[in-house]
C-alpha cells in the first residue's frame, strides 16, 4: 500500500499492519510530555490508576512553562506537585527555573524529539513536532497518565489532507502567514480528526523553524497532526541540536491516498492576520484600516524561536515602539534568549522601547505578564485569539507573524511593514 | 440509562477558553471549576444551571487547548451529558476519560432550542424533545467507550485493568 506520512509514522510504532485510515492501533510512544497546568492532573490520575512507576524515567518530560515564573500561590503549588513527582520517579527531563523554556520550542532544541518519533503530550500544541517529521499529538491529562504508566496509547489512523504551497513568496510573508492562510481557507474545523501533510516548492525551501511554526497551528484547524517530511534541512537542524543518532529521511509515498488536496499559490499574496475571535478569521493586513493597538506580544510556542526574534529585530532596528503600545518580547527558551543577547538583538529591542521578559507562555493564554484590559486590542504572534484568551472578555487579539507584530508596535495600529 | 433535563444551548466553535478560562486552571477540583463553567462566554453563565441539565452545542464544541479541566468543569457544574453537532478531537477523548458522555448528532441539533426539556435514552439511542415534541436518533455508543464510562472514566478503567493483571 502507498502510505501517507501519518500512516508511515504510526506504522513504526505499532505491531499491527496499518491497512486503512480509521483503523485503531495500539502504539508505543517515544516521549510523553506534560506541563505545569496539565502535569498535576496527570499525576493525580496516575496515582488514581494505582500506577507506581513511570514506564521509562528518561522518556517523560515535565516542563513548567505556562505560569512560570510562578505567578501566585496556587500555581506555585502546582509546580511543587510536579517537582515532587519528578524527584520520586527520578525523571531526567524536568524543567523549572533557569533551564525552562516554552515546551514546544524547548524539546526539539534539546534534541529530545526527532524524525520518526511518536510523541504524546498533555498540551494541544504538541503537534509542533510534526515540523521535524515526528507524529505528535495533544491529549488530556488522564490519557497522558495512562501513557506515562504503560508507555502505550491507542490512536486512530487519521485520514490526510495534503497541502501544497507553490508560487513565489513576498519578502514580508512568513511561515505564520502560510498557516493562517490555510486555516482561513479550510476553517477551524477544516481538518477535524485528520492529519495535515505539507508539501510543495515553498515548503521544500522553508527552514525547519518555519515548519515548526506551521505544524504548531495544525490544531487550530482541528487537526490531529501537522506533518512535514524530513529532509536535508531537518538533518542539519537535528545535528545542530544534538540529535545525531539514527536520522532518516521519511516522506510519504508517491500516489499515497489523500482525502483531499489543497493548493495555495502564494504569488502576489502579502502578510495576513487572524482577526477576533477565531484563528480562521483571516484577512490581508492591508485591508484592515486603522485599528489602534495597546499591546504587542512576540513569543510563544508558535513564534518565539531565534528566526522570529531576528524578524522582529529587523523591523525594530533604528525605530521606536509607539508610546501608546506595550511591546512585550518573550524569547521562548534560555538558548534563544542568550542568542538574542549575543547577536545584539536585545539592544535593538531595548533601544526601541520593548519590554523583554522571561521564557514563559504567560500572556498567550491570559496567564500573566501582559494581560489585556477591557476593550484593549493586541497583535500577538501566538496561536489563539478566542474571546478573552489574553485577558478581558471585551479585549481583542489579532494573530500575526513577528514581522507584522513588530510593525504594528511601531505604527501603533494593526499594520504590515508596508505601513512603516 | 435515561437522562432528563433542561437544555442550555451554546453556539459553534465554543473553545476550551470559553468553557473554563485559563486563569481558573490553578485547581483541578470539579466543584471549583464548575463554579466558573462557561465564564469565557459570560461571567455568571453557570448560574442558570440546575443539577441534571443538559448542554447542547453547535459545531466543533471544545476546540482549543487540551485542558481536561473543561469536561471536569461541565460535570462540576452539574451537567451529566453534552449533545453536539460535532466535537473537537482532544475534547472528545477527554470527555469520555472524565466520565462525561458526548452525543454527536449533526444537523439534528438545530431542532433543539434553549430551555427545552429533553429525555435521552442511552440504550435505545433516542433523544426526545418534550417541549418541541420531536425525536432524534444517535448511533449506539461504541463498546470501548461504554466500558470506560461504566468505570466512571479512564482512571477507574485502568485501575480495574491493572488490578486484574496483578
Amino acid at each position: 500500500m502507498q502510505q501517507t506520512l501519518a500512516q508511515k509514522l504510526l506504522q513504526r510504532h505499532t505491531q499491527e499492519a496499518i491497512q486503512s485510515d480509521g483503523q485503531i492501533v495500539q502504539c508505543r510512544v517515544s516521549l510523553v510530555l506534560a506541563n505545569d497546568i496539565t502535569g498535576p492532573l496527570a499525576i493525580k490520575s496516575f496515582h488514581g490508576m494505582g500506577a507506581a512507576k513511570v514506564f521509562d524515567r528518561e522518556k517523560i518530560a515535565l516542563v513548567m512553562d505556562h505560569f512560570t515564573p510562578q505567578k501566585d500561590i496556587d500555581s506555585a503549588n502546582q509546580v511543587l506537585i510536579s517537582r515532587n513527582f519528578a524527584r520520586e520517579q527520578g525523571l531526567t527531563h524536568y524543567y523549572e527555573g533557569g533551564n525552562c523554556g516554552v515546551e514546544h520550542t524547548l524539546l526539539p532544541e534539546q534534541g529530545l524529539v526527532g524524525p520518526g518519533d511518536l510523541v504524546v503530550g498533555a498540551d494541544s500544541h504538541t503537534c509542533t513536532y510534526g515540523g521535524i517529521a515526528a507524529f505528535a499529538t495533544g491529549m488530556g491529562s488522564t490519557d497522558i497518565a495512562a501513557a506515562m504508566a504503560l508507555g502505550e496509547t491507542w490512536l486512530k489512523v487519521p485520514p490526510t489532507i495534503r497541502v501544497e504551497f507553490t508560487g513565489t513568496l513576498n519578502a514580508h510573508v512568513r511561515a505564520k502567514d502560510l498557516m493562517l492562510m490555510l486555516i482561513g481557507k479550510i476553517g477551524v474545523d477544516g481538518a477535524l480528526y485528520k492529519a495535515l501533510e505539507f508539501g510543495g516548492s515553498i515548503i521544500d525551501n522553508l527552514g525547519v523553524e518555519g515548519r515548526l511554526t506551521m505544524a504548531n497551528m495544525a490544531i487550530e484547524a482541528g487537526a490531529k497532526a501537522g506533518l512535514f517530511a524530513s529532509d536535508a534541512q531537518t538533518k542539519s537542524y537535528c545535528a545542530e541540536h544534538g540529535r545525531t543518532q539514527g536520522f532518516e529521511e521519511i516522506r510519504a509515498d508517491d500516489n499515497a491516498n489523500y482525502e483531499q488536496v489543497v493548493r495555495i499559490d502564494l504569488t502576489g499574496q502579502g502578510p495576513v492576520v487572524a482577526c477576533p475571535h477565531l484563528p480562521g478569521n483571516v484577512k490581508p493586513v492591508q485591508e484592515l484600516g486603522h485599528l489602534p493597538v495597546q499591546q504587542v506580544v512576540i513569543g510563544s510556542c508558535t513564534n518565539g524561536r531565534i528566526s522570529d526574534m531576528r524578524d522582529a529585530a529587523g523591523i525594530l532596528r533604528g525605530r521606536k515602539v509607539k508610546n501608546t503600545v506595550r511591546c512585550i518580547i518573550l524569547p521562548s527558551t534560555p538558548t534563544v534568549w542568550k542568542q538574542c543577547l549575543q547577536e545584539g538583538l536585545m539592544e535593538i529591542f531595548m533601544e526601541a522601547g520593548c519590554i523583554v521578559g522571561p521564557c514563559t507562555c504567560g500572556p498567550c493564554l491570559g496567564g500573566h505578564m501582559g494581560i489585556l484590559a477591557d476593550g484593549e486590542r493586541a497583535v500577538a504572534t501566538t496561536n489563539r485569539n478566542f474571546k478573552g484568551r489574553m485577558g478581558s472578555l471585551s479585549s481583542e487579539v489579532y494573530l500575526a507573524s513577528p514581522v507584522v507584530a513588530a510593525a504594528s508596535a511601531v505604527v501603533g495600529e494593526v499594520a504590515g511593514p508596508e505601513a512603516l | 440509562m435515561i437522562y432528563k433535563g433542561k437544555v442550555h444551548k451554546v453556539g459553534e466553535h465554543i473553545d476550551t477558553d470559553a468553557i473554563i478560562p485559563a486563569r481558573f486552571l490553578v485547581t483541578s477540583d470539579p466543584e471549583k471549576l464548575g463554579k466558573n463553567c462557561m465564564a469565557g462566554i459570560e461571567p455568571d453563565w453557570v448560574q442558570r444551571v440546575q443539577k441534571g441539565d443538559i448542554l447542547v452545542a453547535g459545531r466543533n464544541f471544545g476546540c482549543g487547548s487540551s485542558r481536561e479541566h473543561a469536561p471536569i468543569a461541565i460535570l462540576g457544574a452539574g451537567m451529566p451529558l453534552v449533545i453536539g453537532h460535532s466535537f473537537a478531537r482532544i475534547f472528545y477523548r477527554n470527555a469520555f476519560n472524565m466520565g462525561l458522555p458526548l452525543l454527536e448528532i449533526g444537523d439534528q441539533v438545530d431542532q433543539i432550542n434553549d430551555g427545552d426539556e429533553l429525555e435521552v435514552d442511552m440504550d435505545k439511542g433516542t433523544i426526545r424533545d418534550l417541549t418541541a415534541g420531536c425525536a432524534m436518533q444517535f448511533p449506539p455508543m461504541p463498546a470501548s467507550m461504554t466500558a470506560i464510562l461504566n468505570k466512571g472514566g479512564l482512571v477507574g478503567y485502568v485501575k480495574d485493568r491493572l488490578s486484574k493483571e496483578r
